[in-house]
C-alpha cells in the first residue's frame, strides 16, 4: 500500500467514460508526474485526486484513509492551479494565510508559518503588495507559498509552468525540483511539457485517452517505451520510427529497409529476444532515437553494436548545440543528431551511425513494444 | 512607433474637434432642456408662469414653491405636502434595493460557480421577470399580497420590487461572475472555506462594479415606478410618484404650476444624485468582463 492509493478509479460524465481504471500506488516523497496531450484525463484525475471532482467507481486513498466523498478541505491537500488562483482582492500574505485561517489557527502561528514560508520563497518583501501588482514568477512563487504552508501530505500541482515564459519557465522548473528535494514531499504533478515530466520526476505516468499507457522511472519511459504513443510522446525530437522488415542472419536477426536512394540497409540488433526472433519476415516498426542516430565520430563509444550506413541529407537544422540532420529510412524522415560542428550538406551524402543498443522495435498492428 | 499609432488613430484637426464639441454640446443642452425649465420654474411665483414665458429666467427669486411642494401643499385629501410620501418610497426602495442586489448576487454566483441540473432552465424562467409586462400580473400579484397580508403595507411593495427586480440583478451577477475564474472558488474550497465564506471573502470584495450597476438600476426603477404604487399601496404607504401625480391630478383650487415643478424635483433628485455619485462607475460595471476578464 502506498502514501496515496489511487485504486481502479474511474470518472464519466453520464455515459461517457473520460477515465478508465487508473491505478497508480505513489510513495512517499515520490515527485508523480502525469504527462499527456490535452484532454487525456490528466487534469480530471488531478481534481479527483483533491475532491474537486467525484469520482465514479474505485477509490482514492491517502495514508491508508479513503478519500471518497471527503471534502477537499479535509483531505490535508494543497494545490497550485495553472492561473494561480491567488485571491485578488487579498494581499500576498493574507493569500498565504487564508487556508490556515479557514482551518482556525489562531493568528500568531499564521503569521509564523507565513514568515516561514515566506523566507523559504524569497518572497518577504512581497507580502503586502495586491496579486496584480506581481509578475508572474512572484505570482507563481505566492501560490507555492499558499500550498506550502498548509504542510499537506500531497502537494497537487496543475500545469503550474505553463503561463511562464520559457526562460522563466526553466528557472522555476529547477526551483521546484530543489524544493522537493529539500522538503521530501509528496507530489502529483500535471503537465503537458514531456520535458517538464523527465526532469522533475521519480516517476510518470504517460496518458492518453483516459488510460495510463505507461507508468514508470523517465529512464523506463524514455529507454523502453511501452508503446509507439509513448515512444512518440515522449522526447523532443520525437522518436524516428521506422518501417522494418525482419530478417534472419548467420548469427542472430537484422531489420532491413530502404536508405533515400531505394538500397537495402540491414540493421542487425545487439541481442535480439526470442519474441523478436519469432517476427522474422514480418513488418515491425524500428524506433530509434535521435540522439542514437548520428555520425559516426558522434557515435556512443560504450555502445556494442554501432551500424554505420551511408545516406543522403534533406535537411540540416543547427541547433548550437547540436546539429539536426534530416534523412529518409525505409520512406520516412529520419531525425539525426549530429555533433554541432559536423560537416554535411543539404543534398549531398553522408555517413550515419546508429547506435542498435538503443533501438527498439514494435508491433505493427497492435503498436505494442516487442520486448 | 509613433508613427504607425498616430496612424491609427483617428486625426481630429482643430476644426473638426470644434464641430465634435459643437454637436456635443448641443445635444447635452438639449437634454438639459426639460431639467432647466423644471428648476427655473419652480423658483418663480406663480403669477410669472401663467402670465408670460416659461422659458424665462424669473424676476423675482423665491424658493416659497418647494417648501410648500415638501410640507404644505394639498395631497389628494390632505395638506402634508410631499414629504412623508419622499419617506414612504425611501422605506420601500432601500430594503427593495439591497435585498434584490444580495439575492442577485447570491444567484448569479449558485448559476455559474455551484451549477445543478436544470439550472439553465431556471435561469430562464428567472428572465422572465424582465421581459414580461407589468399590467398582466397585476391581479396575481393583488391575490397573493392579500393572501400573505402584506397589502397596502410598505413590506408588500418591498416584495413586489424585489421579486420583479430579481429577474435583472440575477442576470447582471450571473454574467459578471461568469468570467470569475473558477479556480478561486476550487482554491478556495481547498483552503477550506465554505459556500458562505467563498461568497463573502473571494466573490463580493470582486464585485464593487457590479454591486453599484444593480443599485443605480434597482434604484431607479423601484424610485421611478408608479403602477404598483398605485395599485398595492394605501395612504400610509404611498410612494413619491403616487403623491406627486395626486399633487398635481388635483381637480380643485388653482393649478400652481411651480409648486408642482418643485414636486418634480424633489422625486427626481434622489435617482438624480444616485446618478452623480456612482454613474461612472455604472459603465465600467455594464463594460466589465466585455474585453478582458
Amino acid at each position: 500500500m502506498g502514501f496515496l492509493d489511487i485504486k481502479n478509479a474511474t470518472k464519466s460524465y453520464g455515459e461517457l467514460e473520460v477515465l478508465h481504471k487508473v491505478d497508480i500506488e505513489v510513495e512517499e516523497g515520490e515527485f508523480l508526474v502525469l504527462v499527456g496531450p490535452s484532454g487525456c484525463g490528466k487534469s480530471t484525475l488531478l481534481n479527483m485526486i483533491a475532491g474537486l471532482e467525484e469520482i465514479t467507481s474505485g477509490e482514492i486513498a491517502i495514508k491508508g484513509t479513503t478519500m471518497n466523498g471527503v471534502h477537499p478541505s479535509k483531505r490535508n491537500i494543497a494545490m497550485v492551479f495553472q492561473s494561480y488562483a491567488l485571491y485578488p482582492n487579498m494581499s500576498v500574505g493574507q493569500n498565504i494565510t487564508f487556508g490556515l485561517e479557514m482551518h482556525d489557527v489562531p493568528k500568531p502561528e499564521r503569521e509564523k508559518a507565513m514568515n516561514n514560508v515566506a523566507k523559504l520563497l524569497q518572497i518577504e518583501q512581497l507580502l503586502d503588495r495586491k496579486p496584480g501588482q506581481l509578475s508572474g514568477g512572484q505570482r507563481q512563487r505566492v501560490a507555492m507559498g499558499r500550498a506550502l504552508v498548509r504542510d499537506p501530505d500531497v502537494f497537487l500541482f496543475d500545469e503550474p509552468l505553463s503561463n511562464l515564459d520559457a526562460k522563466l519557465r526553466v528557472d522555476m522548473r529547477t526551483e521546484i525540483k530543489k524544493l522537493h528535494q529539500k522538503l521530501g514531499a509528496t507530489i502529483v504533478y500535471v503537465t503537458h511539457d514531456q520535458i517538464e515530466a523527465m526532469t522533475l520526476s521519480t516517476r510518470i505516468a504517460v496518458m492518453n485517452g483516459g488510460y495510463v499507457q505507461q507508468l514508470g522511472t523517465p529512464k523506463e519511459i524514455y529507454n523502453t517505451p511501452n508503446n509507439l504513443f509513448v515512444a512518440t510522446f515522449m522526447g523532443s525530437p520525437s522518436m524516428n520510427l521506422v518501417p522494418v522488415k525482419i530478417v534472419k542472419l548467420d548469427k542472430g536477426i537484422a531489420a532491413e529497409t530502404s536508405n533515400a536512394h531505394g538500397q537495402t540497409v540491414s540493421l542487425p540488433f545487439s541481442s535480439p529476444s526470442d519474441e523478436l526472433k519469432s517476427y522474422v519476415g514480418k513488418t515491425v516498426i524500428l524506433g530509434i532515437r535521435p540522439e542514437a542516430f548520428t555520425d559516426p565520430g558522434g557515435a556512443d563509444r560504450d555502445a556494442s553494436n554501432i551500424v554505420e550506413i551511408d545516406n543522403e541529407v534533406i535537411v540540416t537544422e543547427p541547433a548550437g548545440s547540436d546539429t539536426f540532420v534530416m534523412t529518409t529510412l525505409g520512406g520516412k524522415e529520419c531525425n539525426a543528431r549530429m555533433r554541432a560542428d559536423v560537416q554535411v550538406k543539404p543534398g549531398s551524402q553522408a555517413r550515419f551511425a546508429i547506435n542498435m543498443d538503443k533501438a527498439v522495435v514494435f508491433d505493427t498492428d497492435t503498436e505494442m513494444r516487442i520486448p | 512607433m509613433a508613427i504607425a499609432s498616430s496612424d491609427t488613430a483617428i486625426r481630429t484637426g482643430r476644426v473638426t474637434r470644434f464641430f465634435l464639441y459643437l454637436v456635443l454640446i448641443l445635444f447635452a443642452l438639449f437634454y438639459l432642456l426639460p431639467f432647466g425649465v423644471m428648476l427655473v420654474n419652480s423658483v418663480k411665483p406663480l403669477a410669472e408662469i401663467t402670465g408670460g414665458n416659461m422659458l424665462s429666467l424669473p424676476d423675482v427669486w423665491t424658493l416659497e414653491p418647494w417648501f410648500k411642494a415638501w410640507s404644505s401643499a394639498q395631497i389628494g385629501v390632505e395638506a402634508t405636502g410631499l414629504s412623508p410620501y419622499f419617506w414612504n418610497s425611501i422605506k420601500m426602495v432601500v430594503p427593495a434595493v439591497a435585498i434584490s442586489t444580495i439575492l442577485g448576487a447570491l444567484n448569479g454566483y449558485v448559476l455559474t460557480k455551484w451549477r445543478f441540473k436544470y439550472d439553465t432552465l431556471i435561469f430562464g424562467m428567472m428572465l422572465f421577470a424582465c421581459f414580461i409586462p407589468f399590467q398582466i400580473v397585476l391581479i396575481p400579484m393583488a391575490r397573493i399580497l392579500g393572501l400573505t397580508g402584506l397589502a397596502g403595507s410598505t413590506p408588500g411593495l418591498v416584495l413586489v420590487h424585489v421579486v420583479f427586480g430579481l429577474g435583472f440583478t440575477t442576470l447582471y451577477f450571473k454574467n459578471y461572475y461568469q468570467v470569475f475564474p473558477t479556480e478561486l472558488i476550487r482554491a478556495a474550497q481547498i483552503d477550506g472555506a465554505g459556500f458562505f465564506r467563498i461568497f463573502q471573502r473571494i466573490l463580493l470584495p470582486s464585485s464593487g462594479p457590479i454591486i453599484v450597476v444593480s443599485v443605480i438600476w434597482q434604484f431607479t426603477n423601484i424610485w421611478n415606478d408608479f403602477l404598483f404604487g398605485a395599485s398595492f399601496a394605501d395612504l400610509d404607504s404611498q410612494p413619491m410618484t403616487v403623491a406627486l401625480n395626486n399633487l398635481v391630478q388635483s381637480s380643485h383650487g388653482v393649478k400652481e404650476y411651480n409648486v408642482h415643478f418643485a414636486g418634480a424635483v424633489f422625486a427626481a433628485l434622489p435617482t438624480l444624485l444616485v446618478y452623480i455619485v456612482a454613474g461612472r462607475y455604472f459603465v465600467r460595471g455594464l463594460m466589465a468582463g466585455s474585453v478582458k476578464g
